[in-house]
């Protein structure tokens, strides 16, 4: 076995052009194989946080009330009913009792009680409807990273403070202190301070939504108790799916996970992967044609000292070993060269954590590279294309191939 | 004297139907260890042949092939493999060496292929071997390097490296000038006095088959003489 290694080795420094050659087209396939597993991994990375890194992994909503049926008081027709908004009416009542137990199960890093609805935003004459967040005082930035989002002020929510968008606060021209009039669904209006502007970099929360404290959401939404909305944030988000059932099984409630409603974006991301696969595959299979070929030509090449290692007592094995052998040392080799200057290459690109939104460029994770795979598969593929041209060797007539 | 081969009723052709040729014919030929012979004929007697299958890299189409008591007619690749690295040497007109390799690691061959690895023991007899062929100054030549006369005796050197109990040599000489021959068949015939190895040399010339003891004619498939 060492003889054979030291054979292939030779054969290999004996054309050492060639060699380089081969090395380096196979480190070419390792770089692509690297960048796109940085690339992919990156951008997935980036768009899960950009996502469902600020969605609630595992949601418990209240059932929505049925809305109340019209009576026929007459034979008229009825023009215009006002009925007060049924989403304050569905009520989470036992919170204190289940919280704790959601709490306690492993995977599970914080949850959020919520009570959320519809209002109206006033300062002067201008009037925004917003989507109103009652949040827990100290959780404000459990589900959405809103302390990582300020641009001005603190998250942290007092009684009378309000959290606002950037772009609504630019739309409705107001600063950091100012006073403004918050009108819920219900009828209540509430009279709060802008302590903290945000900017998540999504048009949606940072123009229409407004975060309050808990305790003035329940005056706003006359809910003296429970809330609407419990949020769940997971260390692993991908575990959802799983521990949704068991929050059901211990509480009884609905617990939803994030999958259920961003199918489509599961379904994007996994399309990504599975597009970064099959490049990643392409990359390998170039290398796997590019080994045999030129392992083939060598042993075209070696056929009359094939036949004279044969005639001296080398075995079929030994000459397979010899060429296989070779196709291991290049795709290490190769494997190597590539996944250093990948890493090299990688390095010049921005850290991913730095790549925030609006930035042009790749959002790529050097620390995605999958450098050992890349140099374990190419190692393997290099076996595996030389098995072809190693065979062909071993089965060489000595007679013919020394009568060359 | 004891018997080292015996072949009988050697037939080996080549092809199929119309196209088959008939090298060997029933061939018999009996040696025994410590001959020097030469093995005579014009070409297309089948005297190459004859020595690829006395070297097991060849079975015959029928008859008996037998050396050092083993029936070498119908054993496996690897046995025949495991046999010639033992008790066979070769050593080709156009001698054959590896080229990429330096005159000790050609001469080393056949032992590290065996051991697995090049020993301290094999280096010791390789250069031993080469500095008794008066390659002393060329052991760690590579190959590219050398005359033909030289690359021949490296080759004899290589041939010699296990001890072989035979030793093949399929014109030799052919490729050599008078004094490359001349000086390649005083070492032959010296390691066949010194060390009992016994040669069996395919040539045409016959002032080289003058110098062996004995001379085997070949003609139209068959031991003529």
């Amino acid at each position: 076995m060492l003889y054979a290694l030291k054979i292939a080795t030779r054969y290999l420094t004996a054309s050492k052009a060639q060699t380089a050659l081969l090395v380096f087209g196979v480190a070419i396939g390792v770089f692509i194989f690297i960048f796109m597993s940085a690339l992919i991994g990156g951008l997935a990375a980036f768009i899960m946080a950009r996502t469902a890194g600020d969605l609630a992994h595992v949601v418990i909503q209240a059932e929505a009330v049925d809305p109340a049926l019209l009576p026929r008081k007459s034979k008229g027709t009825v023009l215009l009913v006002q009925e007060t908004s049924t989403r304050a009416t569905a009520v989470l009542k036992d919170t204190p009792a289940f919280i704790p137990l959601i709490e306690a199960l492993p995977g599970v890093i914080g949850t959020s009680q919520q009570i959320n609805g519809s209002g109206f935003l006033t300062r002067g004459g201008q009037v925004t409807q917003v989507s109103i967040y009652g949040l827990e005082p100290g959780k404000e930035s459990v589900i959405v990273d809103l302390a990582g989002y300020m641009v001005e002020g603190s998250a942290t929510l007092g009684t009378g403070d309000v959290l606002l968008g950037k772009t609504l606060a630019e739309d409705m021209d107001l600063q950091l202190g100012q006073t403004v009039r918050l009108q819920s669904s219900s009828g209540i209006e509430a009279l709060l301070s802008i302590s903290g502007i945000y900017e998540t970099g999504s048009g949606g929360p940072d123009r229409r939504q407004a975060y309050v404290g808990l305790a003035t959401a329940r005056t706003l939404f006359r809910m003296a108790q429970g809330v609407t909305r419990v949020e769940i944030k997971l260390e692993d988000l991908y575990a959802a799916d799983a521990l949704a059932p068991r929050i059901r099984a211990l509480t009884g409630l609905d617990a939803k996970s994030w999958t259920e409603q961003a199918a489509q974006l599961l379904e994007a991301l996994n399309a990504q992967a599975q597009t970064g696969y099959i490049l990643k595959a392409f990359a390998l299979l170039t290398i796997i044609i590019g080994v045999a070929s030129a392992l083939l030509l060598s042993t075209y090449r070696r056929r009359p000292e094939i036949g004279i290692m044969r005639a001296m007592g080398a075995g079929r094995w030994f000459v397979m070993v010899v060429f296989v052998s070779q196709g291991a040392l290049i795709g290490l080799m190769g494997g190597l060269f590539g996944a250093a200057g990948g890493y090299g290459v990688l390095l010049a690109f921005p850290a991913r954590e730095t790549f925030g939104p609006g930035q042009s460029g790749l959002p790529i994770d050097i620390t995605q590279g999958a450098y050992g795979l890349a140099i374990v598969l190419t190692t393997l593929g290099a076996i595996a294309a030389s098995i072809l041209p190693a065979r062909a060797a071993a089965r060489l007539d000595p007679v013919t191939a020394i009568g060359q | 004297m004891t018997t080292l081969l015996d072949v009988r009723d050697l037939v080996k052709t080549f092809g199929a139907g119309e196209a088959e040729t008939r090298v060997l014919r029933g061939l018999n030929l009996t040696m025994t260890s410590g001959e020097l012979a030469a093995l005579l004929g014009p070409s297309g007697s089948g005297k190459s042949t004859l020595l690829t299958i006395l070297g097991t890299l060849m079975h015959p189409t029928s008859g008996r092939h037998t050396m050092l008591g083993v029936d070498l007619t119908t054993a496996s690749d690897h046995a025949l493999t495991e046999f010639r690295n033992l008790h066979i040497g070769f050593v080709f007109q156009f001698h054959n060496l590896l080229p990429d390799f330096t005159a000790l690691e050609n001469v080393i061959f056949p032992t590290a292929v065996r051991e697995g690895r090049e020993t301290g023991s094999a280096r010791s007899r390789g250069r031993e071997l080469l500095v008794r062929m008066g390659l002393g100054e060329r052991i760690q030549f590579p190959t590219a390097n050398l005359s033909g006369g030289q690359k021949q005796r490296v080759a004899v050197a290589r041939a010699l490296m296990n001890r072989p109990d035979l030793v093949l040599a399929d014109e030799p000489t052919g490729n050599l000038d008078r004094a490359s021959a001349l000086q390649v068949m005083d070492l032959i015939g010296e390691i066949n006095r010194d060390e009992g190895t016994t040669f069996l040399i395919s040539t045409h010339d016959e002032k080289i088959a003058a110098q062996c003891r004995r001379q085997i004619v070949v003609g139209d498939g068959l031991v003529t003489g």
